[in-house]
C-alpha cells in the first residue's frame, strides 16, 4: 500500500478540531479568539462528558481565564496563552480540585500547583479539567478509576486504555486542544494507542515529578498526549527541564527539539507476539515498511523475553507504590485508607509484602538485579540501532468490563512497554493504522536515555508520510 | 523461589503492616489474588543475576543537594485548609496511645 500521500486540502475546520500550532496560530493571528475556542471545546464537553465520562473535574474558572487571555494578548508573547489544555487528575493543581480519580482524594483541593502544570500555566495556558485515570494510575484501562470508566470515542462499548485514559480520550474526541498525561510502565503510551493520539513518554528525569501523585518513582515520566507529534513536542519543550524541586530531574535545564541524521530502526521481533490479536502485527509491519520505502535503515533486533520485564515491573511498582501510598492517612487531607479501592489495596498489600523482612532479598533485591539486566540488554542493541519500533499494545481496545477479575490486566496489557519504561526510555506511541473493525493500532519508537530527539524525528517523518493521526472517531 | 501461596493469616499480617483495616470478605477474596501475584514473579528466578548490581534509579544522578536556605512555603491556613479535624490552628489526630495497650 502507497502511503505517500500529498498534503490533503482539508475543509474550513472547525475550532475543537485544531492542533495546538493551528491555534496557536490562529489565536495570534486574530483568526478567532480564546474565548470562542474555549466556549466550544466547553459547550463540546458538556454535550459529551456525561457519556464518555473523560472529565473528573471541569474547571469553572475557564472562561474567565480565556477572557483574561484575549485582553492581554497584545502584550503578552506566551507560546500557549489562551490554549485550552486537559490535565491528567494526578497533577496538582493549585485552586483545582484534584483526585487521581480515588474516593480518597474526593474532595481535595491543592494549595500549590505542580511543576508542569506552573510551567504551562506561565505560558498562558488554560485548564478545562482534569481528566479520569485508572485511581492512583493502578491500571491500564480507566476502568478502575472510582469515579466510572471513560469511554473509548472510538466505539464507546470499549476503554480508553490507561491510566492516562481521560486524556487520550480527550485528545481523540477533540474535548481539548492538548492534553497532559504521566507513564509509569504504559500510561501514555498504551492509551494513546487505544485511542489513536500521539503520546510521548520523555526520559524519565526529562520532566518534573513534583506535584504529581507518586505512583512508581523511579519510573513515573510525565508526558504530552496530543493531535500530533508536533504538538507533543511543542508541550515537552515546555514542560521539560530541571526543576530544583525534583531531585531525579535530568541535569539539563531546558530540552528543545533537534533532527539529525536519520535514526537507524531496529525492529523488535520478540515484540511481535504470537498471541497478539490479528491485524496488529500486519499493520505495524506495513508502517515501518513505510519508513523503509523512505529511505530508513531498518534491522532486526531481539530483546529479552518481556516475561521478566512484567515480573520485575510488578515487584518494583507495587513496592514503591506501597510506600507512596502510606502517606494518605486522612488528617492532612482527603478520606482515611478506608476509602482505598481493592485495586490500591491489593497493590499496597503486595508492595508490603516484597518489602518486608524475610522477603525483601527475594523480590524487591533481586528485581532491581533484573532491572540492570534490563539495561544492559537495551545498551548492547542500541549499539547497532539508534531507536527500536513495534507495535505498543498486544490488541486494540478491550470491551468495557475486561478488567474484572483479571488479577494482573495491566501488566499483561503492557508487556510490550514495561522494559523501556523500567529503563528509564524516551518512547512515543504514534497511530499507524487500523485492526479489529476500525479501532486504532498504535507504534511505539523507543530510543536511548535522554535521546528523545531521534524518537521524535522518526514520528514526525511517519505523521509526514502517512495521515493515521488526521483521523477522527465519529462521537 | 519455592511457591509463595500465602495463607489468610499472612494475608491479615500484611493488611496490619500496610495499615489497611481488612474485612473478613476481603482477606478471604485477597488472599488467592495475592498468591497468584506473588507466584506470577516466580519467574524472576530464571534470569541469574550474580553478575550485577541492583538499579535503583536510572539517571545515574547521587548526592542532589540544594542550598539550606529557607523558602516561602504554606501559611497555617493553606496547610490546614483539606483538613477535616483542626482545632486552633493544630491538626486533630487519631490517638497514638491506647487506654490499655492492646493494640
Amino acid at each position: 500500500m502507497d502511503f505517500l500521500l500529498f498534503p490533503m486540502f482539508l475543509p474550513k475546520m472547525t475550532l475543537h478540531e485544531l492542533t495546538i500550532t493551528e491555534t496557536v496560530k490562529g489565536l495570534s493571528e486574530k483568526k478567532f479568539s480564546s474565548v470562542e475556542i474555549t466556549k466550544e471545546l466547553l459547550s463540546r464537553i458538556e454535550k459529551f462528558n456525561q457519556k464518555l465520562n473523560i472529565y473528573v473535574t471541569v474547571n469553572d474558572s475557564a472562561l474567565n481565564e480565556a477572557k483574561k487571555a484575549d485582553e492581554e494578548r497584545s502584550k503578552n508573547k506566551s507560546k500557549l496563552l489562551g490554549v485550552p489544555l486537559a490535565i491528567k487528575d494526578n497533577f496538582l493543581t493549585n485552586g483545582l480540585r484534584t483526585t487521581a480519580s480515588s474516593n480518597v482524594l474526593s474532595d481535595f483541593v491543592p494549595q500549590f500547583e505542580s511543576s508542569v502544570t506552573k510551567r504551562l500555566k506561565d505560558q498562558g495556558a488554560i485548564f478545562l479539567g482534569k481528566t479520569n485515570m485508572d485511581a492512583w494510575a493502578h491500571g491500564s484501562s480507566t476502568e478502575t478509576s472510582d469515579y466510572g470508566p471513560t469511554l473509548n470515542p472510538w466505539d464507546t462499548s470499549r476503554l480508553p486504555g490507561g491510566s492516562s485514559g481521560g486524556s487520550a480520550a480527550a485528545v481523540a474526541a477533540d474535548l481539548c486542544v492538548g492534553a497532559i498525561g504521566s507513564e509509569t510502565a504504559g500510561s501514555i503510551r498504551q492509551p494513546a494507542c487505544w485511542c489513536g493520539v500521539s503520546g510521548i513518554k520523555p526520559s524519565y528525569g526529562r520532566v518534573s515529578r513534583y506535584g504529581v501523585i507518586a505512583m512508581a518513582s523511579s519510573t513515573d515520566s510525565p508526558g504530552p498526549m496530543t493531535k500530533n507529534i508536533e504538538d507533543g513536542i511543542f508541550l515537552l519543550e515546555i514542560i521539560a527541564g530541571h526543576d530544583v524541586r525534583d531531585a531525579t530531574t535530568i541535569r539539563e535545564d531546558k530540552w528543545s527539539y533537534k533532527s539529525g541524521k536519520k535514526p537507524v530502526i531496529g525492529i523488535v521481533t520478540d515484540y511481535f507476539l504470537k498471541e497478539a490479536q490479528p491485524g496488529i502485527n500486519k499493520t505495524v509491519h506495513e508502517a515501518i515498511n513505510v519508513l523503509k520505502q523512505s529511505g530508513y535503515d531498518v534491522r532486526e533486533v531481539s530483546l529479552l523475553d518481556p516475561k521478566f520485564a512484567i515480573a520485575d515491573y510488578t515487584i518494583i511498582q507495587r513496592a514503591e507504590v506501597s510506600s507512596n501510598l502510606a502517606r494518605y492517612d486522612g488528617i492532612r487531607y482527603g478520606n482515611d485508607r478506608t476509602y482505598f479501592g481493592q485495586e490500591a489495596k491489593r497493590r499496597i498489600m503486595i508492595g508490603t509484602y516484597v518489602l518486608s523482612a524475610g522477603y525483601h532479598d527475594q523480590f524487591y533485591r533481586k528485581a532491581q538485579k533484573i532491572r540492570t539486566k534490563i539495561i544492559e540488554d537495551f545498551n548492547r542493541v542500541f549499539e547497532h540501532v539508534d531507536v527500536l519500533v513495534a507495535p505498543t499494545s498486544p490488541s486494540t481496545a478491550l470491551p468495557v468490563g475486561s478488567t474484572k477479575g483479571v488479577a494482573m490486566f495491566g501488566e499483561l496489557q503492557d508487556v510490550l512497554v514495561e522494559a523501556s519504561s523500567m529503563a528509564g526510555l524516551p518512547g512515543v506511541s504514534i497511530p499507524c493504522g487500523f485492526a479489529g473493525g476500525g479501532m486504532p493500532v498504535g507504534m511505539q519508537i523507543t530510543g536511548k536515555m535522554k535521546d528523545e530527539n531521534s524518537v521524535l524525528q522518526v514520528a514526525l517523518d511517519f505523521q509526514k508520510l502517512t495521515d493515521f493521526h488526521l483521523q477522527k472517531p465519529e462521537l | 523461589m519455592k511457591k509463595q501461596t500465602l495463607t489468610q493469616e499472612d494475608t491479615k499480617k500484611i493488611g496490619k503492616l500496610a495499615n489497611l483495616s481488612l474485612s473478613s470478605n476481603e482477606i478471604e477474596k485477597f488472599t488467592p489474588q495475592l498468591s497468584e501475584t506473588i507466584d506470577s514473579v516466580e519467574v524472576m528466578d530464571k534470569l541469574p543475576t550474580n553478575d550485577v548490581d541492583g538499579t535503583f534509579q536510572v539517571t545515574g544522578l547521587t548526592n542532589i543537594f540544594r542550598e539550606d536556605n529557607i523558602e516561602k512555603s504554606f501559611t497555617q491556613e493553606e496547610a490546614l485548609s483539606n483538613a477535616k479535624n483542626k482545632h486552633n490552628g493544630f491538626f486533630v489526630v487519631p490517638y497514638v496511645f491506647a487506654e490499655d495497650d492492646t493494640a
